[in-house]
């Protein structure tokens, strides 16, 4: 059984041993689970996606009594709410990221780190709440009323309050910590060789930061973002009690609209007859491949991204 | 290691007091409705509504604690407790909504409904400086949740309301955005007064709302009207009565505008079941699948519906059907007011009397069982 370049088997230890095919089983787990979920998720949506795939994908009328199921609107709510956080959640978490990381005072890092994780660990049917019962009113009384002033149909009333508008605050709320958390591990990573070597140039320290220490932080700083883009588009009870469940497409901030994970969790409990939970089988489908898709494109931006940094001459 | 002891203490009490409790029905078991099957613990398990799970809970509790028939009821919602009992995973279900022929054609066993207590769904708003509440006839508050009438200072609201100052406001509409029989109930009722409604959205537990925002659960709809200044919205009455909302009253059939109180919800449910005898009287068995929205009758409160425990005789066998049949009688005609303590509305007791017999008569479990 010994290889050739293998220690004595006395002083072999039983991890080392083990440590392989234990790690290996580990991870062949995830795409095993993944895989028996699509399974599932497509075996169950079946009925629909044979014979109704282009009405469930292009279709914008949801009628449970008379059996039609068009997605449309939950698709575009789902992808507008997450990726509007994202534009919004992505400035102020790097921007978190970089003050604790690279420019706070020693004594303000530890307690900044802490509040951002304590914003993580906040259940999100709490983040629900503050929404119904702080989020909404403001935006109703206070910010609404403004907007409605501003010329355009971005902001065109009447302000209910739940609107994709609260849905997208509230989400990049959530989102900020995963990415700010993620963004700051991610800048302490890089080498302080880089900086300093950085610093030897002359390059001040605003300089430092963005010709060494972000660019070779990119790759990490897109796993986090990508990582909040996940939990925006999944994410459920929250962005339920916010976005008033209206299966429409918005044609302003300030309509309700739909996501995906809430119709799920509206409608999963009273699905009754099989074409309707059929239905939100497919739709469960569709979500899971979405964010597949947005991984995969995710994962190929940076890649292009990565082979433009890389050239030469970049911080001359 | 203090707390420690004191929770083993706790739980053995508990264990201890628990099997007290059996012995005793062990004892009194012969003045108890359930037959006992050689003196041994029966447990029995249900799945469905959500609407009528505090009071199951209670009556199985109390039930538990007279004889010794355990009762499990996971309130998993109507939909599911309809799945269950066809898959018969269940030894029986509850829903909100009365299965459909096709599903009781497609379920490959005769499943029957048995009314145990009576749902309504009250109509909320927020009008702040009404000195009564606002009246609404079914016509209006169909054209309302049809997006027809728009305005508070409607000429057709202000014609049922003619001595209340209704604002020129927009009515901002609030529905149901999860799946539930509340939805149920007040989809019924709008199809049964409005023929627009009944061809368009129709009836179900989840609908095509033509106007407004969705709310989830009762608490979500409660919270949205309470905020918005303007707001309509419907909720379960129980809900409603608990956190003192403003309630509209509903015009019904016979021209009366009436406030959901239990007296005037039961009205509707004697009223229907008396004409349902007057129809079908003798032996023949009248389906108890009834709607009694827009029920006849002055008193009657017209969104109310009976909530039903699904029962399967043939998929459960002998034992377990004359157990749940006495726990029936138990819960209808025995079990004193823990319903209306609850802020339920129980069945009228000769209504209840009819059902039982009725399904003592179908399951062939006779009531001399007891």
């Amino acid at each position: 059984m010994r290889g050739p370049d293998s220690v004595a088997p006395g002083r072999r230890s039983l991890g080392d041993r083990f440590y392989r095919p234990v790690t290996a089983a580990c991870a062949a787990a995830i795409p095993l689970v993944l895989t028996m979920l699509a399974v599932y998720l497509l075996h169950g949506a079946w009925p629909v996606l044979s014979t109704h795939a282009g009405q469930l994908l292009t279709g914008s009328v949801w009628d449970v009594p008379r059996g039609q199921f068009g997605a449309l609107p939950v698709i575009g709510g789902t992808l507008l709410s997450s990726l509007l956080a994202l534009v919004l959640a992505t400035p102020l978490a790097l921007s978190v990221a970089i003050l604790s990381a690279e420019l706070a005072p020693r004594a303000v890092r530890e307690p900044l780190t802490f509040l951002v994780n304590l914003l993580a660990a906040i259940p999100s049917v709490v983040y629900g709440l503050w929404g119904i019962y702080v989020l909404l009113p403001f935006l109703r009384r206070t910010v609404m009323p403004g907007l409605m002033l501003l010329p355009g149909s971005l902001f065109r009333g009447p302000a209910y309050g739940p609107s994709l508008l609260a849905a997208t605050l509230l989400l990049a709320a959530m989102i900020l910590p995963f990415i700010a958390g993620v963004s700051r591990d991610v800048l302490l990573a890089v080498p302080r060789a880089q900086r300093e070597a950085a610093l030897a140039l002359g390059a001040t320290r605003w300089e430092m930061i963005r010709d060494a220490v972000l660019p070779a932080a990119r790759p990490g700083l897109f796993g986090g973002i990508m990582l909040g883009l996940g939990r925006a588009l999944g994410e459920t009870m929250a962005v339920t009690m916010v976005i008033g469940n209206r299966h429409a497409l918005p044609s302003s901030l300030l309509d309700p609209t739909y996501t995906m994970a809430s119709l799920l969790a509206n409608e999963f409990a009273e699905a009754s007859s099989a074409t309707h939970l059929a239905a939100l089988l497919a739709v469960a489908t569709v979500l899971l491949a979405l964010t597949l898709l947005v991984n995969v494109i995710a994962r190929w931006l940076v890649a292009r991204v990565e082979r433009g940094a890389s050239m030469p001459g970049r911080w001359a | 290691m203090r707390r420690t002891v004191l929770v083993g203490a706790v739980l053995l009490s508990g264990v201890l007091l628990a099997n007290c409790n059996r012995g005793g029905d062990g004892s009194g078991e012969a003045r108890t409705s359930a037959p006992v099957v050689n003196g041994v613990r029966v447990d029995l398990t249900g799945a469905g509504a959500t609407f009528p799970y505090p009071l199951y809970a209670r009556w199985f509790n109390e039930y538990a604690q007279q004889t010794n028939v355990r009762i499990n009821y996971q309130s998993i919602g109507s939909g599911g407790g309809i799945r269950q009992v066809v898959a018969r995973t269940v030894d029986f279900g509850a829903t909100d909504v009365p299965m459909s022929d096709e599903e009781l054609v497609s379920a490959n066993v005769k499943v029957l409904h048995i009314p145990t207590v009576i749902g309504a769904v009250a109509l909320t708003y927020n009008l702040p400086g009404l000195k009564h509440p606002l009246r609404l006839s079914g016509e209006v508050i169909a054209d309302i949740f049809l997006g027809r009438v728009t305005r508070w200072n409607d000429p057709r609201i202000a014609a049922l309301n003619d001595d209340l100052a209704l604002p020129a406001a927009d009515i901002l509409v609030v529905h149901r955005a999860d799946g539930s029989g509340t939805s149920y109930i007040f989809s019924d009722y709008l199809a049964s007064v409005s023929p627009a409604w009944a061809s368009g959205p129709g009836r179900g537990k989840e609908v095509r709302w033509p106007v407004g925002i969705g709310g989830k659960g009762n608490e979500g709809v409660a919270g949205q009207v309470k905020q918005m200044i303007g707001a309509l919205g419907y909720l379960e009455v129980v809900y409603a009565r608990q956190n003192r909302l403003p309630v509209v009253h509903v015009r019904n059939r016979e021209g009366r505008f009436i406030s959901p109180m239990p007296f005037e919800i039961a009205s509707a449910a004697t009223a229907v079941l008396d004409s349902v005898n007057a129809r079908a009287t003798g032996g023949t068995d009248a389906d108890l699948r009834l709607s009694i929205v827009n029920a006849p009758g002055a008193q009657s409160y017209p969104i109310a519906s009976f909530t039903w425990m699904l029962l399967a005789p043939d998929a459960i066998g002998r034992a377990k059907t004359e157990q749940l049949v006495a726990f029936l009688r138990w819960a209808l005609l025995e079990s004193g007011d823990i319903a209306s303590t609850l802020g339920y509305v129980p069945l009228p007791s000769d209504a209840a009397a009819r059902i039982v017999e009725r399904l003592e008569r179908v399951t062939n479990v006779p009531a001399s069982s007891r």
